[in-house]
């Protein structure tokens, strides 16, 4: 007697990006980064020269004034905030059951990552050290060269 | 008994101390319980006791409508995977001394999959996924006549650790992300996609990739390792999962 058995079943071709591949190999790359990005800006801030007590407005001034500073922390800014938020999106669809819900967290998720990417690239961006018609004593010192 | 002989003649004068063990077990009965309830056993046992085997006192002593499932009682079979003192793990494996027997020791079924009665799961969610990832040898190309496929040891080594699989589902209902919606293929499947995907004589690892590249696929191990910790044949299943997630990105084995 012979049997036959059906064919195992054949996929059909995989179409577009794969986002959860690319997803998990982000988490990855971009934690790779961030250990250097976030332990070299704690170390600046905190360690080097006076340390902590450096930390006022002229000092974060002094930094962006440095187009490589500008750099590592817009950098800093998009890796950690994306990175949060991937890790936001798979608590999400592992506890958010009801697909109501789901919708609605991630959907709030994303709006509230743009928001902060915005607000954040606005910061670094439009950064001004002398805002006209500040009280000079909260100003950095070199203001008054540039006014 | 035929043992009684031999046990005369060792005419062994003191006796094997025994001790008085407490068992809470998560009992569920589908006629009448609405919700599972806890129920206590003392039992009197010796230190090379296994748990199923108070399992078993328990059942044929005190209370006969205790439900749980066992087949060969010595680890090969995958059929009594329970949760033991909050791990998953093979009753007929665990033994009495290894446990702290000062404390009562609480027996529950495995978690993730629907419970049906006592300390037995529905495994079909379970099998479904082990179906899915096509756990068989295929291949186009006949083998030499006469012959059988000749595989060198190097090769027979690159997948023995994930030839051990017993699919008794410790792993896929210790994992986190299996408990949450049931959707995730769970490490076994993965494990036994892993053994053919790595096996040379295979060639449909391609097949099996795709389908774990899938949403509900590989990428939703968090490696928690709880799947490693709880496997009664010592598999490195993270390990297992972590290689096929690089195959993926590779795109072959």
């Amino acid at each position: 007697m012979t049997v036959s058995i059906e064919t195992p079943r054949t996929l059909p071709q995989r179409r577009g990006v794969n986002w959860e591949k690319w997803g998990w190999i982000y988490m990855r790359a971009s934690g790779v980064v961030l250990v250097v990005l976030i332990f070299g800006h704690l170390f600046v801030n905190l360690m080097v020269g006076e340390g902590v007590h450096a930390i006022d407005f002229a000092f974060v001034a002094g930094k962006w004034a440095d187009p490589f500073w500008v750099v590592w922390d817009t950098l800093l800014l998009f890796l950690a905030l994306i990175h949060g938020a991937n890790g936001m999106r798979t608590i999400i669809n592992d506890y958010a059951q009801k697909p109501g819900l789901r919708k609605v967290l991630s959907w709030a998720l994303l709006g509230s990552t743009v928001v902060l990417l915005v607000l954040g690239a606005l910061v670094i961006f439009t950064f001004d050290p002398c805002p006209a018609g500040s009280p000079a004593d909260l100003l950095p010192s070199f203001c008054g060269d540039i006014n | 008994m035929s043992t009684a002989t031999l046990e005369g003649q060792a005419a062994p004068t003191e006796t094997v101390q025994s001790f008085t063990v407490t068992l809470i077990i998560r009992r569920f009965d589908p006629e009448v319980d609405s919700e599972p309830r806890w129920q206590d056993f003392d039992v009197e046992l010796f230190a090379t006791d296994r748990v199923l085997d108070a399992l078993h006192k328990i059942k044929w002593e005190q209370d006969g409508s205790l439900t749980f499932r066992r087949s060969c009682a010595h680890g090969i079979c995958g059929s009594d995977a329970m949760r033991i003192n909050g791990r998953n793990r093979l009753a007929c494996k665990t033994l009495i001394k290894d446990l702290d027997i000062s404390k009562p020791i609480y027996v529950e079924a495995i978690k993730g999959l629907p419970l049906e009665k006592d300390l037995i799961v529905d495994m079909e969610p379970f099998f479904d996924a082990y179906k899915d990832v096509q756990p068989f040898l295929v291949s186009n190309t006949a083998p030499e006549k006469g012959k059988e496929r000749f595989q060198s040891v190097a090769d027979r080594e690159r997948f023995d650790d994930t030839t051990k699989c017993i699919l008794c589902a410790a792993c896929t209902s210790s994992c986190p992300i299996f408990w949450t919606d049931g959707q995730y293929f769970g490490p076994a499947a993965i494990v036994n996609a892993h053994r053919f995907i790595f096996d040379s004589r295979d060639e449909a690892s391609e097949t099996r990739l795709d389908i774990l590249n899938d949403k509900e696929g590989v990428w939703r191990c968090r490696t928690t390792f709880n799947c490693s910790e709880a496997c009664p044949r010592g598999i490195q299943v993270t390990k297992a999962i972590a290689e096929v997630k690089q195959a993926i990105m590779r795109g072959k084995p």
